[in-house]
């Protein structure tokens, strides 16, 4: 899935934000959309659209995901193609709405047509628009942290790296323990909070022996379960989505060198 | 015996805080994950193995009837004795009843995860048989009075001055720490059991349908003593060990020791068929098998039926960041880690084994592991909509997610509810972040801060400027734009 694909070139997208980066990273949001306009890609931002479904489904409860899913098929049918800033939602929408809607032969044809359409920015990027310079700068020692969805269920791994270090200024430093799960997973980190708390310690022991000064990955819940502890800490590295690299050069608010923001 | 999988959440607790343990997990990541890698890389294509062995197991298992009828059949004109277990109870009265016609005093035991599953050394005990493991570390366990935490490592959770201190104690040699004298203290204690036993009992790495075979890999040849010494040996068996034709053995062999251990081939595969014959010169008077079911049957019809597939190589819990931090006995049943997870509650029902499933982040480590590629992490999902859909979820936790279904479905509440978040939290806040939340969600804050909701969140930016922003003209060939 290397390789850009013969398609010609998108021009508009719809942007399916996901209720963490709508809620609590709003930047994100906005760097992606500043990001693809300045690839000559229009946006659409359908405002009915809320949360992917993935708390409830990963739970468990199917029927409540279900009817929050239900309305994204409904949202984004009309759009060839819509782009996700998460590979954890982009998995929820490629891989399970399909199985969600298994019983109901309509829908689950719906399903499987926006699965087809949806993809995650940083594969978008490369597979799709093709390019893996996107124009930006940075400044930094910048370790990448291989959200598992993104990795394992989606197989994209090389996207976010060749972007990453196609950025003007980018040290890229590589943490030995790159594709090792943050800890965060949802509800488990409420649920066991413990288990959850002692897998974070370990990532963040590799950031420092890795000596990152900035954290980059594609995914906002990651980012939030990271960034929670270094703040906790005290600890000076910065945490940035993809789409804020991306972008950075060019955004209006530039991060801030603040401890885990 | 086991700790019981109700208080899972106790016993992780209770390992993230055990130093030893700790430190023995910490060399179990350090030396396993790399060893393996390193190997299943230098096999050339390991993806393509990995695609035909579970091409084998898949082929087996669908068709698990068909084989297993031409295994016995097999190991009928061998002269072995097949034996058909229903349950664990079964199982165990098969064997009794087998030690009993040997006249057996001594039993020597090869490492089974199928004997640990049906209890049958404590049974066997309480019957007055002497009992002994063979394999080292299974030795170490039953001298220490523990069970396995480590389906091919089982005294993987102590530390070498642990073990130096529980061969001073129980076996009265001096006091050392170096490997080699701790091995030939276990070796010279074992050693006399072999010649004194009447009964061997081993597991089964590979059941082979078209020749009535059954395949043993170890590393220190214990497996080849216990089932060769004693006058009789009884294999058992979980009925999905079987693979249908010899010519399938290379696959599966070359995945199980690469992702077990990292080793090309153990030092020891041993391929058993019947018993001793006329002109053999060694070999066990009597072979019996016992073919198991103990619930498999029930696997074999659900849709987790791929659990089936697994060959017990331990790779996935080596590589489980839920198993590295807490070991394998806070899992509190015989197979622990991620394919514990799903074998726990599949065997022994999700009313006591409801934690199970729940304790993942769904990462796949597990799965991008497995030298058959067993789905994990989907049939975590799986289990948890079966454990929510016969009621295990608390009555909070429902309408917690019934609430969240409403308000996702109404934008407007969904907005409401951002801006709500905004007002309570304004006195908490500190630089956008929240030192404390309240419950169900403390748990969170007790070693993380958690973000606050944004003064203005995405949408709200979308309505006021960004939608009025155009894409760039010229950006169509993507590249720098300074």
């Amino acid at each position: 899935m290397t390789e850009p694909t013969g398609r010609r070139r998108p021009t508009r997208v719809a942007l399916f934000i996901t209720c963490l980066g709508d809620a609590f990273y709003p930047q994100v949001g906005e760097a992606t959309v500043r990001l693809l306009h300045r690839l000559g890609i229009a946006v659409d931002f359908p405002l009915g659209q809320t949360c992917c479904a993935q708390p409830a489904f990963n739970a468990g409860f199917h029927d409540q995901a279900r009817l929050v899913a239900q309305r994204n098929l409904t949202l984004f049918a009309d759009y060839e193609y819509v782009v996700v800033p998460s590979g954890s939602c982009t998995a929820m929408i490629r891989l399970f709405y399909p199985d969600l809607f298994a019983e109901a032969p309509q829908l689950h044809q719906q399903a499987e047509s926006l699965a087809a359409r949806t993809y995650e920015l940083s594969e978008f990027l490369l597979n799709i628009v093709g390019t893996d310079d996107v124009g930006a700068a940075f400044a930094g020692k910048v370790a990448y942290h291989a959200s598992c969805h993104l990795q394992r269920e989606l197989g994209v791994t090389e996207a976010p790296r060749r972007l990453i270090s196609r950025v003007a200024g980018v040290e890229a430093c590589d943490a030995e323990m790159s594709e090792q799960c943050c800890g965060f997973g949802g509800t488990f980190a409420v649920k066991y909070p413990e288990i959850s708390s002692a897998m974070l310690e370990k990532k963040i022991a590799s950031l420092q022996r890795a000596g990152a000064d900035t954290l980059v990955s594609c995914d906002a819940g990651c980012l939030m379960h990271i960034a929670g502890r270094l703040r906790r800490q005290g600890m000076d590295v910065r945490v940035m989505h993809v789409a804020e690299l991306l972008n950075a050069g060019h955004n209006a608010e530039e991060p801030r060198h603040a401890p885990g923001n | 015996m086991h700790l019981g999988t109700e208080g899972f959440q106790d016993h992780a607790r209770q390992a993230l805080k055990d130093e030893p343990l700790q430190n023995a997990l910490h060399l179990l990541t350090a030396e396993f994950v790399p060893r393996r890698v390193a190997a299943m890389q230098a096999l050339g294509d390991p993806e393509a193995l990995r695609t035909q062995a579970r091409a084998v197991k898949e082929q087996a298992i669908a068709q698990l009837d068909t084989y297993l009828e031409q295994f016995a059949d097999n190991l009928d004109k061998l002269g072995a004795h097949v034996h058909w277990a229903h349950d664990d109870a079964e199982a165990r009265d098969i064997i009794t009843s087998i030690a009993q016609q040997a006249g057996a005093k001594v039993i020597v035991k090869g490492k089974s995860m199928a004997a640990e599953e049906i209890h049958l050394n404590p049974h066997l005990e309480e019957l007055g048989y002497e009992v002994l493991e063979t394999d080292l570390g299974e030795y170490i366990i039953q001298l220490a009075e523990e069970t396995p935490s480590h389906i091919i490592a089982p005294a993987i959770h102590k530390t070498r001055q642990q073990i130096a201190a529980l061969l001073h104690d129980k076996l009265g040699d001096p006091y050392t720490e170096e490997l080699t004298d701790m091995t030939q203290i276990a070796r010279r204690a074992l050693r006399q059991q072999f010649l004194r036993a009447d009964v061997g009992i081993t597991g089964v790495n590979f059941a082979i349908a078209d020749t009535g075979s059954i395949v043993l890999v170890t590393n220190e040849g214990n497996g080849r003593l216990s089932s060769t010494l004693p006058r009789v040996h009884v294999a058992l068996m979980g009925m999905e060990k079987i693979v249908p034709r010899l010519d399938d053995l290379p696959v599966m062999l070359k995945v199980l020791t690469n992702s077990a251990t990292g080793q090309k081939i153990s030092s020891y595969v041993t391929m058993i068929t019947g018993p001793r014959r006329a002109h053999d010169l060694d070999g066990p008077e009597e072979l019996h098998v016992v073919v198991m079911d103990n619930g498999r049957s029930n696997i074999l019809a659900s849709e987790n039926r791929e659990a089936l597939y697994c060959l017990r190589c331990g790779a996935c819990l080596n590589v489980c960041p839920i198993y590295q931090n807490i070991g394998g006995h806070a899992y509190g049943w015989v197979y622990p880690g991620p394919i514990g997870a799903v074998l726990t509650p599949l065997f022994t029902g999700l009313d006591t084994a409801k934690h199970l499933p729940r304790a993942s982040t769904l990462c796949g480590a597990c799965r991008e592991a497995c030298p058959v590629k067993i789905n994990i992490p989907h049939m975590l999902l799986n289990l948890r909509r079966q454990s929510v859909s016969r009621g295990d979820a608390s009555a909070g936790e429902g309408r917690l997610f019934s609430l969240w279904a409403w308000v996702m479905r109404h934008p407007g509440l969904y907005r409401l509810g951002l801006k709500l978040a905004r007002l309570g939290q304004t006195p908490f806040a500190r630089r956008g972040w929240l030192g404390k939340l309240p419950p169900p969600f403390h748990s969170w804050t007790q070693s993380r801060d958690f973000k606050a909701v944004a003064p203005q969140s995405f949408r709200d930016r979308w309505q006021a400027t960004l939608q009025y922003e155009q894409p760039s003209r010229n950006g169509a060939g993507g590249g720098r734009h300074e």
